[in-house]
């Protein structure tokens, strides 16, 4: 297919990262989409408009304060530094934490909404049944909202996989480090080399197209969103 | 008394008649340079409007191969606008405009006693320049470390930045500790303010011939021709050599 091997590398690198990220968020965004589900104190409207940010943020915000953030003066910078990981901007774990906050709705909305769908009573019969808390919720939430598990990790494994502007802002374009397939592509464009930047191009809207195919196809009813 | 006010109302609808305005396209070093010229060329230009987008110039070229509506286009890299001329997409042919200079410079430690064989220093983890893949400063900035036999050694710490600005911004925020810019970037008063900057020997590297065009699609704009023939002018010139540009026909300074 033409691809040249900065393009394979950056194709690799990018499902790694996007890999990566919709790990810890099902590990982070799974409390969070719980607790969300089932709130109804003052915090949820707070908590959910925190939540939702990256979905109206443009990614040169988001970019602009990790990268003052994460530096030597900033709070994660001094965090990172005092653990002695080091500074976190040119780094493949900077990348990591930065796509962590920009894809954190795409993991809690869909699993909130499975969650709120379940309803109250199968809970209550569990814990009827004297199930203990942990309990209920691995063997009664999960099963039953695991559709939403599916989309959710579908959606901020695609989602992570689209970056760009944070990258471009935070990345320091390192081959084989930062330098993720949409970054590769722009590197292209701008280098006046079309026929590099279809190729990848192409792969990358194939791919998607059947990310969302696989979504839609696979929920053929709306459900309430 | 009828016919002064007569001829301020002409001299007035002239006024409105020749306003025009214009879009420039200009690279990223020229930011602060370019700032002051159009704020100059307006005072003595009343009602005319210039407005000047900076970016990188391999992204201007891009988007102007594709039409992009832009009156003049002001390139860090004569080559870029020689391409664009070559495919006829210029409406007059390439000026150079000035030369441009590489610094290394840091926001956190005194770059103006460094040299560029400092950089292989341990203390040092992160020495960021623009992406040499299509920023002409970038460019230069390798061509300088190869030629100083540093590149090898030091291209593990290289991070790279989209265009020069970014590139500042790298060492503006401290992550990293040096950067090779524009010294027409590293002279204005909020970066020279913090650390300082080592004007590299220009022998190390090609130079950085820049070069502008009036676009094909300002071919009858009188307000385009006249900022173009501005940029020649005496007080344009004053405000290059400011910024540390050396001009067409001048020798270079040390």
């Amino acid at each position: 297919m033409g691809l040249s091997g900065g393009d394979l590398q950056a194709i690799w690198l990018t499902v790694r990262l996007a890999s990566v990220v919709t790990l810890i968020l099902l590990l982070v965004g799974t409390p969070i989409a719980w607790w969300l589900a089932r709130a109804r104190g003052r915090w949820k409207g707070p908590v959910s408009a925190i939540v939702a940010l990256p979905l109206v943020l443009p990614p040169s915000v988001l970019g602009f304060y990790l990268l003052l953030a994460m530096g030597p003066n900033g709070p994660v910078g001094h965090l990172t530094q005092a653990l002695g990981i080091g500074m976190l901007p040119f780094t493949f774990w900077g990348l990591v934490v930065a796509s962590v906050f920009y894809s954190l709705p795409f993991m809690v909305q869909p699993l909130q909404t499975a969650f709120e769908s379940i309803g109250d009573r199968p809970l209550e019969v569990a814990a009827t049944l004297h199930a203990s808390p942990l309990n209920i919720f691995f063997s009664v939430a999960v099963p039953l909202a695991l559709p939403g598990f599916l989309t959710a990790g579908i959606l901020t494994f695609a989602h992570t996989v689209g970056e760009f502007g944070v990258v471009l802002m935070i990345g320091g374009n390192l081959p084989g480090i930062t330098r993720v397939a949409s970054v590769q592509i722009y590197d292209h464009v701008e280098a006046l080399e079309y026929g590099q930047a279809h190729h990848l191009a192409a792969v990358m809207l194939i791919f998607s197209f059947l990310v969302l195919l696989v979504l839609y196809a696979w929920r053929p009813t709306p459900r309430k969103v | 008394m009828t016919k002064l006010l007569v001829g301020l109302l002409l001299s007035a609808l002239a006024q409105i008649a020749h306003a025009e305005k214009i879009t420039v396209a200009a690279a990223a070093d020229l930011k602060f340079a370019m700032d002051e010229i159009v704020t100059t060329f307006k005072s003595s230009n009343a009602g005319d409007e210039v407005e000047v987008i900076y970016g990188s110039s391999g992204k201007f070229n891009t988007q102007m191969q594709q039409g992009a509506p832009f009156d003049l286009f002001f390139s860090a890299d004569i080559a870029f606008p020689r391409e664009l001329a070559k495919n006829g997409l210029a409406a007059s042919e390439v000026k150079p405009y000035a030369v441009g200079r590489i610094v290394l410079w840091s926001a956190s430690m005194d770059a103006s006693k460094m040299t560029l064989g400092s950089l292989t220093d341990s203390k040092i983890t992160h020495i960021a320049i623009a992406n040499p893949q299509h920023a002409p400063y970038g460019k230069r900035a390798e061509e300088a470390l190869r030629s100083s036999s540093l590149w090898e050694k030091i291209e593990s710490k290289l991070v790279y930045g989209e265009n020069i600005a970014n590139t500042a911004q790298f060492v503006q925020t401290g992550n990293a500790q040096v950067g090779i810019i524009a010294l027409s970037l590293a002279v204005n008063p909020e970066l020279s303010s913090k650390g300082g900057y080592y004007l590299i020997p220009d022998m190390l590297h090609a130079p950085l011939e820049q070069g502008f065009i009036i676009c094909k699609r300002a071919e009858n704009s009188a307000l385009a021709k006249r900022f173009a023939n501005y940029i020649g002018s005496k007080p344009a010139r004053a405000v290059m050599t400011k910024y540390g540009f050396v001009l067409p026909g001048e020798a270079v300074r040390k």
